[in-house]
């Protein structure tokens, strides 16, 4: 039993590592969105 | 385009789903290592994905490289046909072969892995010319290190309970991928940080001396005394048919994540350069646009 908490912080740490990675993408592609919409208004 | 990506998507979900329930629940538990053994299948997928993405890294890298001048193409072409060809003549020669199986290889696993640098070349080349060469560099490197850090830290959690220790100091694949993912991280430092009009030249030939670095964590474990099990799969390591079966499962399902997150990452660059381009020519026609960019030339997005 003590193992098994190895193997379920295992698969929790790797999706948390996926979910904040994506995270960081969907971040930075609204930013870099909102960037052009502004300069497209510019313009 | 706009449609597919939501399809592979809801694909690659179900995938990873199954994938998650026949390594957490129909793979046999192991004789030795009881459940926690399960670690392997999330472990060795992410080893794969980071030690192909930062392969395709070296490639873009060196066609990046080389792409400044035609006869640079041409002795880079050369040079990648001679590795295919001799590597391949090579692995068959009996005195390799048995130096090769004494040290626990597949000839054949070997000469196929050498038969498909000249492929990859090639393909990287047709797929992603000029200036996407270097999207593509990036974009590999940064999925990479993720997938890295995945096995960095799923590793020492699954070492605790089965060797005793988080990490065994000196052993040889642990430190060659603790340097790789450092020299990664540095990769991606200096792409974030330079302001150099160099950078991206800089970046390509730190790539290239940081994926030499790949061929000694894969081949780690069989030239060297090391805590770290053998390879299952063209090596001397063996597995149950069932345990394979889920393991190349939980593969595809990471390979079709990893090429989603790719593709996203990729259409993320285009449009940071895409910026990058407006705002530069918004200071050439000095409409005054240039005032308000945030994003100096040559940085990635944040």
């Amino acid at each position: 039993m003590n193992a098994v908490k190895f193997l379920i912080a295992a698969y929790i740490a790797t999706w948390l590592i996926h979910g904040v990675y994506i995270g960081t993408l969907v971040r930075r592609f609204s930013r870099l969105r909102r960037e052009l919409r502004d300069i497209e208004r510019q313009k | 385009m706009k449609r597919l990506f939501p399809i592979l998507s809801a694909i690659t979900a179900a995938l990873l789903a199954y994938a998650l329930y026949q390594a957490l629940v129909v793979a046999p538990a192991d004789a030795q290592q009881g459940e926690v053994y399960r670690i392997i299948y999330y472990h060795v997928p992410s080893g794969w994905m980071f030690m192909l993405l930062f392969s395709i890294n070296f490639v873009a890298s060196i066609q990046y490289l080389v792409s400044t001048k035609p006869s640079r193409q041409a002795a880079a072409k050369w040079t990648v046909i001679g590795v295919g060809v001799v590597g391949t003549i090579v692995t068959f020669l009996p005195q390799v072969q048995v130096q090769l199986k004494s040290a626990g290889m597949r000839p054949s696993a070997i000469a196929t892995t050498v038969l498909a640098i000249p492929v990859f070349y090639f393909l990287v080349g047709k797929l992603f010319p000029g200036e996407n060469l270097d999207v593509l560099a990036v974009t590999t490197a940064e999925v990479g290190v993720v997938f890295c850090t995945i096995v960095l830290v799923t590793g020492p959690i699954w070492a605790r309970p089965v060797w005793g220790i988080w990490w065994a100091p000196g052993d040889i694949r642990l430190t060659s991928t603790l340097v790789l993912w450092l020299i990664y991280v540095s990769y991606l430092m200096l792409r974030r940080f330079s302001n150099s009009a160099q950078m991206q030249v800089l970046a390509a030939a730190l790539a290239v001396f940081g994926a030499l670095d790949v061929p000694l964590v894969y081949f780690s474990i069989w030239f060297f005394r090391t805590q770290h099990p053998q390879p299952i799969i063209g090596g001397g390591g063996s597995i149950d048919p069932r345990m394979l079966h889920v393991m190349m499962l939980n593969g595809a399902a990471f390979l079709c994540f990893g090429f989603l997150v790719c593709w996203q990452r990729f259409r993320l660059e285009l449009l940071h350069r895409e910026i990058e381009a407006a705002h530069a020519m918004d200071s050439l026609v000095g409409s005054g646009v240039a005032a308000k960019a945030s994003l100096p030339l040559n940085r990635s997005p944040q």
